[in-house]
């Protein structure tokens, strides 16, 4: 049984103009231990996957239909108090913007000791001693005077250090971290994705990250699922979506990616994906992806919407032209 | 298009100074800026300086690129400012044709600066809500008082055309399009004057990978079009790799390392420089291992601020 399962999960956003389908029939399943990293650009769904597996979609937004199994319990079906019950203890959460999740007005250590007291039984004085172990934990220098410090005293990165910090503070199973290095330079970015492998490691945690950067998932995950316009369109094992991607989404957005390593890249142009993602008050009926395709056709492209099918072990596309199958088309054709 | 796309017919800007033949069109010297920082309350008092470039020199021939990486907070941001004279440089010299840029008068100034134009980062907040598309664009007209409101909505149409878009949608208002087509007006009213040198500043750091390959092959394209110059200042060292044909990192006000883009990304010589380039995760899994092994070897030399 896995650790998380989720199925067909839908979260639609009335507006002035209609539903907007944010989410729109997301599944997977993620095992104890692993990370799931989920990609894909502005608008397609990833964040409000991960607010909707954590029951924090707004009014009016709402989970419409789908299940979210998670370790044994169903949680679209909880209660707002009991759910709050498993958000921070069994399933931590790291956000984007480390500068506005803190409190400007409490100290770093109150805030810490906040969520300690909130699902543990525990004194000021062993949550206060929880929480200087805490800050060592994700290597805050000089953990025990810091913990009295105010947020702005905290650098960007320190900043989301201490949000890891309370993110794990319950030891949880499960950890979403929702583009947790965006907002930081490259390089206090790499020391973070080493902090968050090393405590996944050490508590034994699974870990949902989610981004919009090919290269934090690729160096962070052990599966990837690329969404689209909502949905996902391609899920295999890192190594395999790297190395063979199958959905033209997928193999579009690596060609548009610049490469470090590339020589004389200057007289090179970058394989750029035509127009812009749908919006989703009325996606295309059929295939999501169809108008920016290169390969999509006359055929059931714009009529049929395609599975998300397993096109080999572990590796599902929901494409009706993915790469492999395209390369035997000539063959059958002749 | 094979004609320019500003304004023709208008006289050229500034003569260049004779001196200026062998000169390349950008020539920065020990470039310095530093911000004083106050105390005191009511008699206030210089307690010390930020030097947030501190003696940078550079130079940007006609139709190259140089790239400007770095850390936030390295000065890069403020070195291209310093470079169009938004911001008043400390110390050093800014020749841009031969010319002297530093200590220029007001009109003089404005006259160079048609040559010198810049694209901000952020596409939602450098252009004006109020304004239509093509007074966004014919805006530059307008300042240095160049055509008539009809060549300039003429020119509004054929810059539009430059950047992908159809010459209709003068009429429009920025909020009708997405922040890559914000981009592509914002680097269409960069054009409208003519310029040589393009200061773009992080001008695909707020996109989408699939746009942001878009605007950077617009914008080889223009350079190409219009032998234009960029001093293209970025934090993601693969896009400055694929834009650049120099590069220059800098680290706390200070060029630490420069040259060509091959051999600074192939076989970097300063360590801050390794430890950069280590520090950028690669879609590709395979080389994780390594890439971590390689920045922890380097890790010393990044201090993360606390």
């Amino acid at each position: 049984m896995a650790l998380l399962e989720v199925d067909d999960l839908r979260t639609y956003f009335p507006t002035r103009e209609g539903e907007v389908h944010a989410v729109d029939g997301v599944s997977f399943k993620l095992e104890e231990r692993k990370t799931l990293g989920i990609v894909g650009e502005s608008g397609c769904g990833k964040s409000v996957t991960a607010l909707s597996i954590m029951g924090l979609i707004q009014t009016p937004g709402r989970v419409v239909s789908g299940s979210v199994h998670f370790d044994g319990k169903e949680l679209t079906n909880l209660k707002r108090r009991e759910i709050e019950d498993i958000r921070g203890l069994e399933i931590g959460m790291i956000f984007q913007d480390p500068m506005t999740s803190l409190n400007p007005t409490l100290t770093i250590g109150t805030q810490i000791t906040e969520t300690l007291r909130r699902h543990l039984d525990l004194s000021r004085k062993e949550a206060r001693k929880r929480a200087v172990d805490l800050l060592e934990e994700v290597h805050i220098p000089n953990a025990s005077r810091r913990l009295d410090d105010y947020p702005h005293r905290y650098s960007g990165g320190m900043r989301q250090r201490v949000m890891i910090a309370m993110a794990i503070s319950c030891n949880p199973k499960l950890l979403i971290a929702d583009e947790p290095t965006t907002a930081l330079d490259v390089t206090v970015q790499a020391g973070v994705l080493d902090l968050l492998e090393e405590l996944r490691q050490e508590h034994a945690m699974a870990m949902i990250i989610i981004t919009h950067n090919m290269g934090v998932v690729a160096e962070t995950a052990d599966d990837i699922a690329v969404m689209y316009a909502g949905q996902i369109v391609e899920q295999a094992t890192a190594l395999d979506l790297f190395d063979r991607p199958e959905h033209p989404y997928t193999e579009a957005l690596l060609g548009a990616l610049p490469k470090l390593d590339e020589p004389d890249a200057r007289n090179a142009r970058l394989a750029s994906i035509p127009g812009r993602p749908p919006d989703l008050l009325s996606p295309p009926e059929a295939c999501r992806f169809a108008p920016r395709c290169k390969y999509a056709g006359t055929d059931d492209c714009a009529t049929v919407p395609p599975e998300l099918r397993e096109i080999r072990s572990g590796h599902w596309v929901r494409s009706a032209h993915p790469a492999s199958e395209r390369a035997r088309e000539p063959v059958a054709v002749s | 298009m094979s004609e320019q796309a500003g304004v023709t017919s208008e006289p050229e800007a500034a003569q260049p100074e004779p001196s200026a033949a062998d000169e390349p069109l950008l020539v920065v010297k020990n470039l310095k800026k530093y911000f004083p920082v106050k105390s005191g309350i009511l008699i206030e008092h210089t307690v010390d300086y930020v030097k947030a470039v501190d003696d940078v020199s550079f130079e940007v021939g006609a139709g190259e690129t140089l790239g400007l990486v770095g850390e936030s907070g390295s000065g890069k941001s403020t070195t291209g400012y310093c470079v169009l004279q938004l911001l008043k440089p400390t110390s050093g010299s800014v020749r841009f044709r031969g010319q002297e840029l530093t200590g220029l008068k007001h009109e003089k100034l404005r006259e160079v600066r048609r040559e010198l134009q810049i694209v901000f980062q952020d596409p939602y907040a450098s252009l004006n809500p109020r304004m239509t598309v093509g007074d966004i664009i014919a805006e530059p007209l307008v300042v240095n008082h160049l055509g008539t409101r009809k060549t300039r909505r003429k020119t509004a149409e054929q810059l539009l055309d430059v950047v992908g878009f159809s010459p209709d949608f003068v009429n429009r208002y920025p909020h009708e399009f997405s922040g890559g087509q914000r981009q592509r007006i914002g680097i269409a009213r960069a054009l409208a004057l003519n310029p040589r040198l393009i200061v773009c500043d992080e001008p695909v750091s707020a996109l989408d990978v699939s746009i942001q390959a878009q605007i950077l092959n617009l914008l080889k394209d223009l350079q190409h079009e219009f032998q234009l110059s960029y001093l293209f200042i970025a934090h993601d060292l693969a896009v400055v790799r694929g834009m650049s044909d120099r590069i220059a990192v800098m680290n706390l006000g200070k060029i630490v390392e420069q040259g060509p883009a091959d051999s600074v990304y192939g076989s970097p010589e300063v360590e801050y420089t390794q430890a950069l380039l280590a520090a950028v995760p690669v879609a590709d899994p395979r080389k994780m291992r390594i890439r971590r092994e390689e920045r922890r070897k380097h890790k010393h030399v990044l201090a993360e601020p606390v």
